[in-house]
């Protein structure tokens, strides 16, 4: 208790006499600065770009576009130029002298130098090593990249404008209308997609085209029922009612209300369909039923890789790392997205 | 004076948040003693809850206790292992939430999670756990214990909840019950019976009660000593008759200004001016300064201590300073300070 | 109501499968170009292309009741039911090892990541399940083939003739999709339940970190996985194609991808219809199951 007392005896001591007076606020307190709002892009680019993983994959995807659309500039060779000669040569690096990358096989446990064998004139190199044909695989995973990015572009964009029309159209109708393109959804997603793909390839002449044409039947699904609810959900706010009542029609409530407002989602949702459809284009073309022979996608690289892959690893290993670090790249990127975009979204 | 069974001593805890720094609770002391029920009142954020976390040893991952000590059966809590804080949560000290619609596994029987605690504190076996959960649920007042003992929490009313929610808290005897706001998420009529089941329960088991609440009406019912907190401080601690009919600090004046009673005949509650100081690098002085009408040059420059108002009752104003201005009360408080003399005058005169 | 759905999906797989089929470009004879005219009219009406389109349809789809898909146009005119029947077992067991062990690793995973939330062991976790989503399973069917099999020679490259051993590279290759889908699922339900306030009061009441994540936790976070079983299931039958064909397990998925380079119509059909009623059954049972399991929505179905 007495030192209690003392407390309360240093603690008064530092307190004037003259102090004990009632407050007066005679100076205004300074408000705290408030910072400027920032706009939506500029507070979406900020948690961005504190995400590293979505960071680091933007510019490799960037970098992985660049190559594969200056395909035509930077291919050394012709991709379907065909050397007979020099079928299945290792890929040889200029001053590399590490074993799988200096041009040599192993051939009966011993170490040979393909390139000599072939009659490779010097200071001639195959960075990835060449195929069956004789082909640059250099080349044609560059311009094999770049179809399959066309491929997942076209088709990702396709998904975005059907799903978009069809999940709005949807959602502003309302009652029968909704009912019954709810019911169609319903009934077209019990269809194995994959199964889908594989009939309408085989119907339509193999191509660009066609496999875009049948990735599309499918794929807009899950796009069109997001922006359904996303719809339904926004029609509900006030600011839509209030539009309605000072009578906008539907279509420019869609489109000035509703569109802007579930672009976040719609983009992380594109984003993500565009690896399923490059995930699509290999599979079908490693099936034998996508794009054909002699053009090059990824998915026909790894299917003449794997093969000879027993012989030749490169062959498939080449296309297949090419592969996973453009999905491992997307995926990362939309997810670093998502988090930005629609933090509370789980898979939908 | 019953002995302490729980001393908390100059706690301080903060939280790391994106905003910076934000200190919660700024060294505050308090004892519990056997047997009693002490009321933490203020509104949200002044660190009731955070404090009772510290007891509990429940603090969130960003929260980090700065200083002080948690004195529990001569143990300093914020220094054992988890081990040790595992045996006393639920077993000595347990602990009641607010909403008794969340606080329960929706996929697990009741009875099972009650027996569970039993078994987590007890060497029982799972009949003996079973046989102490059904007697958990007729103490807490659960018909037909041995029916609902098999019923999943969405069978049951949020009232019934609390009533398994506070039959869990007393599956091993805890020597003290924290209860964070255990009636806010019910309805009137609900908060009574639920308060009448506490007291009941204390009364049967001599633990004793820290109970957190903002609602003063709350208090008067259940507490026996009360600890107005603003800000992260106790600004005014003493027991309830002292602290509801003698109210030293403003901001207690404040509060049960702003508290409805039958006796007010006025149109308008009144209503504490401003809002709470963010607790980010607070502002030196007392913190209820700013929205405080009776506020001292000196409240602006130091904090105050709390000063000594009788052997029981202390606040934290320059008021009680003998250098200060004599400060009439607002009317209705001063009203309440003449009946509660009145009242003890006539006890010690029947005395 | 929802089994009248099934069906009408059903049926309208089964027409639109027996249209594109009739589209498909040439016919289902291999060596045609040999056949003569006479001989090509004996084939047709021995396998009854003589008959008018809609004629056959209404024929196909009556087969179809009596669980008769046809007869095999390529492999010795067996009937597709028969050929399908022989091929069930091994996709039986490939799928359903797979998905067994694919979500007990992708679970266990999942809570790991969950219970170390932003730790190095929730980067690792989340990073394992974001390239199991992002390697596609012909690529790591490939690759283990090439390390277990080709190179170290520990287990057999394919054929289903060594038991046991030789399910073990294909179910890993399949499990993965599962693995990676049940793992990121988990740490999401987990994080979300883990912050709620009934594991509070588990903590609350005294229980360890790794019991709550365990028995509260997990429990609770489970009962949503059952919601990934339709997706699931679809990633298996996809991942079947080309896993059973890189491993030449003798199933459906190796069935179907001779067929569609033999043009071979009927199993073709019979195996799209076969995957759509596996899919719309999984579906209908996830609905089912969810209202069954879990009391919070049992409550919600009857407001």
């Amino acid at each position: 208790m007495m030192a209690y007392q003392e407390e309360i005896k240093r603690a008064a001591s530092a307190v004037p006499d003259s102090a004990f007076v009632a407050y007066q606020p005679s100076q205004q307190e300074a408000e705290p600065e408030l910072p400027r709002a920032l706009s939506f892009l500029e507070d979406s680019w900020r948690k961005l770009r504190k995400n590293k993983a979505a960071v680091v994959t933007m510019i490799l995807l960037l970098i992985i576009t660049c190559l594969a659309f200056l395909a035509p500039a930077l291919s050394p060779f012709d991709p379907n130029e065909q050397h007979l000669s020099w079928k299945n040569l290792p890929p040889k690096w200029p001053g590399v002298s590490i074993d799988g990358l200096n041009g040599t096989t192993l051939f009966r446990g011993r170490r040979v130098d393909s390139y000599e064998l072939a009659k490779v004139p010097e200071g001639q190199y195959f960075l990835f090593g060449t195929d069956e044909f004789g082909r640059d695989l250099l080349s044609r995973c560059l311009w094999g990249t770049r179809i399959s990015l066309i491929i997942a572009f076209i088709a990702a964009l396709l998904d975005l404008s059907i799903g978009i029309a069809y999940g709005l159209f949807s959602g502003m109708k309302g009652g029968r209308t909704d009912t019954i393109m709810q019911r169609i959804l319903e009934i077209l997603s019990g269809i194995p997609s994959l199964v889908l793909v594989v009939l309408m390839l085989l119907i339509f002449e193999p191509g660009i085209t066609s496999i875009i044409l049948a990735m599309t039947i499918s794929s807009w699904i899950p796009m069109a029922r997001v922006v359904r609810a996303e719809t339904l959900k926004i029609k509900q706010m006030e600011y839509v009612q209030a539009a309605k009542a000072l009578g906008a029609s539907n279509l420019k409530i869609a489109l000035s209300h509703i569109l802007p407002n579930i672009s976040g989602i719609v983009i992380v949702r594109a984003m993500f369909s565009i690896p399923s459809a490059i995930f699509f284009e290999t599979f079908l073309s490693f099936l034998g039923v996508g794009m054909r022979i002699p053009n090059a996608s990824i998915g026909t690289l790894l299917n003449g890789g794997y093969k000879v892959f027993k012989l030749y690893p490169y062959q498939m290993f080449i296309p297949a790392v090419i592969l996973c670090v453009i999905m491992l790249s997307f995926n990362l990127f939309a997810d670093g997205l998502r988090d930005v975009f629609d933090p509370k979204m789980k898979e939908g | 004076m019953p002995e302490n069974v729980l001393e908390v001593k100059h706690l301080s805890v903060s939280f790391d948040t994106y905003a910076g720094r934000v200190q919660a609770v700024r060294d505050i002391s308090f004892d519990l003693r056997k047997g009693e029920t002490l009321a933490l009142v203020g509104e949200s954020g002044c660190g009731k809850s955070v404090t009772c976390r510290s007891v509990m040893g429940l603090l969130a991952k960003n929260a980090k206790v700065d200083g002080g000590e948690i004195l529990f059966e001569n143990k300093d809590l914020l220094r054992q292992s988890n081990r040790v804080l595992r045996s006393i949560r639920g077993g000595k000290i347990a602990m009641i939430f607010q909403d008794p619609m969340t606080s329960l596994d929706p996929t697990m029987k009741i009875g099972k999670q009650i027996a569970e605690t039993v078994r987590l504190h007890k060497p029982v076996t799972r009949a003996a756990a079973k046989q102490r959960a059904l007697e958990l649920l007729a103490l807490v007042g659960i018909e037909e214990p041995e029916k609902r003992y098999h019923q999943y929490p969405h069978e049951f009313s949020g009232g019934q909840r609390q009533r398994i929610v506070i039959a869990i808290a007393l599956a091993a005897d805890p020597q003290i019950l924290i209860a964070d706001e255990p009636t806010t998420a019910l309805d009137v009529t609900m908060q009574a019976q639920i308060l009448d089941l506490i007291k009941d329960i204390q009364k049967k088991t001599g633990a004793s009660v820290i109970f957190i609440t903002h609602d003063l009406g709350v208090v008067a019912n259940v507490a026996d000593r009360v600890a107005v907190m603003y800000a992260g401080r106790i600004i005014e601690i003493g027991l309830a008759d002292e602290v509801f009919y003698d109210p030293r600090h403003p901001y207690t004046w404040g509060l049960l200004a702003s508290m409805p009673t039958l006796a007010t005949d006025s149109e308008t509650l009144y209503a504490i001016p401003g809002t709470p100081p963010t607790l980010i690098n607070p502002a030196p002085g007392d913190a209820f300064a700013p929205r405080n009408p009776w506020a001292l040059e000196a409240d602006r420059l130091v904090e105050p201590p709390l000063f000594p108002v009788t052997e029981t009752h202390f606040a934290a104003t320059w008021l009680l300073d003998e250098r200060a201005p004599k400060i009439e009360p607002p009317e209705n408080i001063a009203l309440r300070a003449r009946a509660f003399r009145e009242k003890q005058s006539e006890r010690s005169a029947a005395l | 109501m929802r089994l009248f759905y099934m069906a009408l999906t059903l049926f309208i797989i089964a027409s639109v499968t027996f249209f594109l089929m009739n589209a498909l470009p040439g016919t289902p004879y291999n060596n045609q170009d040999r056949l003569t005219a006479a001989q090509l009219e004996m084939l047709n009406k021995k396998y009854g292309f003589d008959q008018p389109l809609f004629q056959r349809y209404i024929n196909y789809l009556k087969n179809l009741l009596h669980g008769d898909f046809g007869i095999s146009l390529q492999f010795s005119d067996q009937p597709v039911a028969t050929l399908l029947a022989q091929r069930m077992g091994p996709s039986i067991q490939l799928g359903l090892q797979a998905v067994l062990f694919g979500t007990l690793v992708g679970v266990f995973l999942g809570v790991i990541a969950a219970m170390h939330q932003n730790r190095f062991l929730d980067v690792f976790c989340s990073l394992f399940a974001i390239t199991g989503r992002s390697v596609p399973n012909f690529v790591v069917a490939v690759l283990l083939q090439y390390i277990f099999a080709v190179t170290l020679n520990w287990l057999p490259i394919g054929l289903w003739n060594d038991g046991f051993r030789s399910t073990i590279l294909p179910t890993l290759a399949l499990s993965i999709s599962p693995m990676a889908e049940s793992c990121r699922f988990i740490r999401t339900e987990m994080v979300e339940v883990l912050s709620s306030d009934y594991i509070e009061l588990a903590r609350a009441k005294g229980m360890g970190e790794i019991r709550i994540a365990f028995s509260h936790g997990l429990r609770n976070a489970l009962i949503p996985l059952i919601t990934v079983l339709g997706p699931m299931t679809v990633s298996l039958m996809t991942g079947s194609l080309v896993v059973e064909n890189i491993f030449a397990v003798p199933g459906i998925g190796e069935q179907f991808t001779k067929s569609i380079l033999s043009n071979d119509y009927y199993t073709i059909m019979a195996v799209t219809i076969l995957f759509s009623a596996l899919l719309v059954t999984v579906i209908f049972l996830t609905d089912i199951l969810y209202q069954i399991i879990d009391p919070r929505v049992r409550v919600e179905g009857a407001k």
